[in-house]
């Protein structure tokens, strides 16, 4: 079993119902850890050793935070830029998360079609998220696709349990090593979860979920 | 001349204190000299309206110089009188041995035998512990350096009483057949008489145990027992039979009742119930103390004052003298600053009420003729009445001239130093403050008022300097014409806006960082022009509010933000209404003012509050204007 780290962030949650539903949806698995930034450091104090050792204790790392101005809210990029220490996650001794997976986990106001180079947005998700594939791929972890709920604006009820739905399930499977990761790797995005049945062992088991 | 019953006699000794203490104590003279000029008033020789029986009355009384020495043992940890263990044996032994010697080559000068002269000596060399220390307390001299050694010689006296009494009866004169052929020791009679001397010991020192061991594992669980009934009265009654209790015991070993329960309350000092015994006591003790004071002016004898003047005049005199001339020394050689000893030397310079007990126990036992004890009890007695005129002299006269400027305090340090910052005032918040800076390697300079703070300090290897930061001379000497800031921490909201007005008046250039208790001295501070004012409270109580709402499931950092809001809005209105209250000064007054502040503060907060500032965070104008199409 694989122990994952939620590092989720959003400074105003009590704005947001799709991340209200996806964190609730996550926060009783077994193996996940949900780390509330917003709420841990609300001073924007973060204390490195806690964190670093956090990472240390888990094997896939998520970054989960609203898509805010093609980027992460302030809090998670000072988090990068203080706990990614040279000398202990890059650099040619900073080896303490090499070989982790990472993910990021976003979610945007804009609908899918924005995001395109004929969009409004002109660049595509995996071009916007370019810094911190890279970022992952300086600390030597392997960068998967993103999970992404598009549109948050406009979504219905009904489809914000169906994203929670599928982000529990996806987080399940990653955790128990039911996916095989190099198809995963393979496609752009995790938008819908009609891609996410394909990429399970078993089928059966992602209904009872 | 004087009626009997119980409420005619508490009628006038009421009276006296309700109208003649006041009265003292507004003319400057403290309530001790009130007490026994009242005594005299009321005594067989001016208004005659209580008569001999006041001597019984002194003896009842003397119960509340029992209770003032269990309430200041209460105040005391064990470990500080551990502290003045070299004062007690070392200054107390040195002033008794020393004046009862005085008085012995005096007395045997005088033609004495020298037996009755040593007895006198003993006797004499006690000090008056109500007094004393009623006086010193009242002053709010107790904690000073003179003051701690005049306690502690008051206290070899208490335990001093007990070996003396002993002596006694081997001093009997030949000629003189004792008085009565009971022994009868001290207040009650002793009833290890009958013991061999190691039985004698044994057997105090097992009470002596008995009462630390009950006071420290008995007399808790007992207080909590009682304080479940909620009975206030069982709590205050079961406080007197403690305090009463031990004095018995004490009694009947053939202990002073004093020494006792000092002990008791020393082993108390450190219970969770220390405030409840204290409160409980402090009414009686009061007023018992006050109506031993007015026994003893009213016990004064003006019959035989009247009657041989010279002879009375020349022992107190000679009294007095003698006993500052030992405590002077004794002072000295202990090394106390002339301030303290001068305060140490005036503030013993009286016979005690052992004295009273002491002489009739002499001449019971055939020591003294009754010739010549009457005299020395009269002067014993106006010595007493003495005491916080001789006080006085010191404080108005000798003090001001050849001790420091400040009446019994010390002059303020030298410093050595100049930095960019002074802070004045070490206490809860200036140390914060202090340790903030240090920890940043900014070095300041650090003035208290309070000279036992700045001991401590020093011993603890910090540089802070003692004196009083509004005073021009010393913030010059701080270095103030060269620094960048000052921060006044001062408890005291007067003592600040003093400060902040001479650094204004003299070093406009030097930036206040002042700490302010409440509204009314922040806005005094910002009329003089201060801008950084801080009000103690605000912070924490912002604090405290944010955690309660976290309890509550409220966001954080959505609380970190409104931490913030709330207390920028706050400081605006501060000094807003600063500037209001100065256009409206005689329109509202007081706590009328301070509700009105209060409706503007609370109608704004609602509103400044209630309106989002994150709408940066907030979708809905997005979607507004782009509908479902096209948001980005």
């Amino acid at each position: 079993m694989k122990r994952i780290l939620i590092l989720f962030a959003h400074p105003a949650l009590q704005k947001s119902r799709v991340n209200t539903h996806l964190i609730d949806g996550v926060i009783d698995l077994n193996g996940v850890t949900v780390h509330d930034l917003y709420e841990r450091y609300p001073a924007h104090d973060i204390d490195v050793r806690h964190e670093q050792a956090l990472l240390l204790e888990h094997d896939i790392i998520v970054f989960h935070h609203p898509f805010f101005w093609y980027s992460t809210p302030p809090l998670l990029k000072e988090w990068q830029d203080l706990v990614l220490e040279h000398g202990w996650a890059y650099g040619s001794a900073g080896t303490a998360l090499r070989g982790k997976l990472f993910m990021n986990a976003i979610s945007t106001g804009g609908r899918q079609e924005a995001y395109s180079t004929e969009g409004y947005n002109r660049f595509t998700i995996r071009q916007l998220l370019a810094p911190l594939e890279q970022t992952a791929r300086l600390c030597g972890m392997l960068y998967l696709p993103p999970f992404v709920v598009h549109g948050t604006h406009v979504v219905t009820p009904e489809a914000v349990l169906e994203h929670t739905r599928c982000y529990r399930t996806l987080l399940t499977a990653l955790r128990d090593e039911r996916i095989e990761l190099q198809h995963m790797r393979m496609l752009d995005t995790l938008k819908s979860p009609d891609i996410l049945h394909d990429l399970l062992h078993d089928d059966n088991e992602v209904r009872h979920a | 001349m004087h009626e009997g019953g119980f409420f005619f006699q508490a009628l006038v000794y009421l009276a006296a204190m309700v109208v003649v203490v006041p009265i003292a104590k507004k003319l400057g003279l403290g309530s001790v000299l009130g007490y026994l000029l009242a005594g005299v008033i009321i005594g067989p020789f001016v208004l005659g309206f209580i008569g001999t029986e006041g001597q019984d009355v002194m003896h009842f009384a003397e119960f509340g110089v029992v209770m003032m020495l269990f309430l200041i043992g209460l105040e005391l940890q064990p470990a500080k009188i551990w502290k003045l263990r070299a004062p007690i044996m070392g200054m107390g032994g040195m002033q008794v041995a020393g004046t009862a010697a005085l008085v012995l080559l005096l007395g045997v000068f005088t033609g004495l035998p020298w037996q009755s002269a040593l007895a006198i000596g003993f006797t004499l060399a006690l000090s008056s512990t109500a007094i004393v220390l009623q006086t010193l307390n009242e002053k709010g001299l107790l904690p000073t350096d003179g003051g701690q050694r005049a306690f502690s010689v008051l206290l070899f006296q208490d335990i001093a009483v007990i070996p003396i009494l002993a002596v006694f009866p081997l001093l009997a004169l030949p000629g003189l057949a004792p008085a009565s052929a009971q022994s009868e020791a001290g207040h009650g009679g002793n009833i290890l008489a009958d013991l061999p001397v190691w039985g004698q010991t044994l057997v105090v020192l097992g009470v002596i145990a008995a009462i630390i061991l009950a006071g420290r594992y008995a007399i808790n669980p007992a207080f909590r027992l009682l304080a479940r009934t909620r009975l206030r009265e069982v709590f205050t009654a079961a406080t007197l039979l403690l305090v009463i209790a031990i004095a018995v015991l004490m009694s009947a070993v053939g202990l002073s009742p004093a020494l006792g329960t000092f002990l008791a309350g020393v082993v108390l000092a450190q219970s969770e119930y220390r405030h409840e015994l204290e409160t409980d006591i402090e009414p009686f003790k009061g007023l018992l103390l006050g109506l031993f004071f007015l026994s003893v002016g009213a016990s004064i004898d003006f019959r035989l004052i009247q009657h041989s003047p010279g002879l009375i005049t020349g022992l107190v005199f000679g009294l007095i003298v003698v006993k500052l001339l030992v405590l002077w020394i004794t002072g000295a050689v202990f090394r106390l600053s002339t301030d303290n000893n001068l305060l140490f030397t005036f503030s013993l310079a009286q016979g005690g009420e052992f004295a009273f007990v002491l002489f009739s126990y002499a001449t019971q036992n055939g020591v003294l003729g009754t010739d010549t004890a009457s005299p020395l009890v009269a002067a014993v007695a106006v010595s007493m009445a003495l005491t916080p005129l001789l006080m006085m002299l010191n404080e108005r006269l000798l003090l001001p001239r050849f001790g420091t400027k400040q009446a019994g305090e010390r002059e303020a340090d030298v410093i050595e130093e100049q930095n960019p910052v002074i802070i004045a005032g070490f206490g809860r918040v200036g140390s914060i403050i202090g340790r903030f800076l240090q920890a940043h390697g900014v070095q300041a300079t650090y003035l208290d008022i309070d000279p036992d703070n700045v001991d401590l300090l020093r011993k603890l290897g910090l540089r802070v300097y003692y004196g009083d930061a509004s005073r021009h001379d010393l913030l010059h000497a701080a270095g103030a014409a060269s620094a960048r800031l000052i921060v006044i921490a001062v408890d005291d909201p007067d003592k600040g806006y003093e400060i902040a007005e001479t650094v204004r008046r003299h070093y406009p250039q030097l930036r206040i960082i002042a700490r302010t208790r409440g509204w009314r001295d922040s806005y005094d501070m910002l009329d003089l022009g201060v801008e950084d004012v801080y009000r103690e409270t605000l912070d924490a109580s912002l604090r405290m509010g944010a955690d309660v709402l976290a309890a509550l499931g409220h966001r954080r950092f959505a609380l970190y933000r409104a931490t913030h809001t709330f207390r920028k809005h706050d400081e605006r209105y501060v000094r807003e209404l600063a500037v209001m209250r100065k256009d409206s000064k005689s329109l509202l007054h007081g706590a009328r003012q301070r509700i009105a502040d209060l409706e503007i503060l609370m109608s704004e907060e609602m509103d400044q509050l209630g309106r989002d500032k994150d709408s940066g965070w907030d979708a809905s104008s997005l979607i507004e204007e782009y509908g479902t199409s096209r948001t980005p």
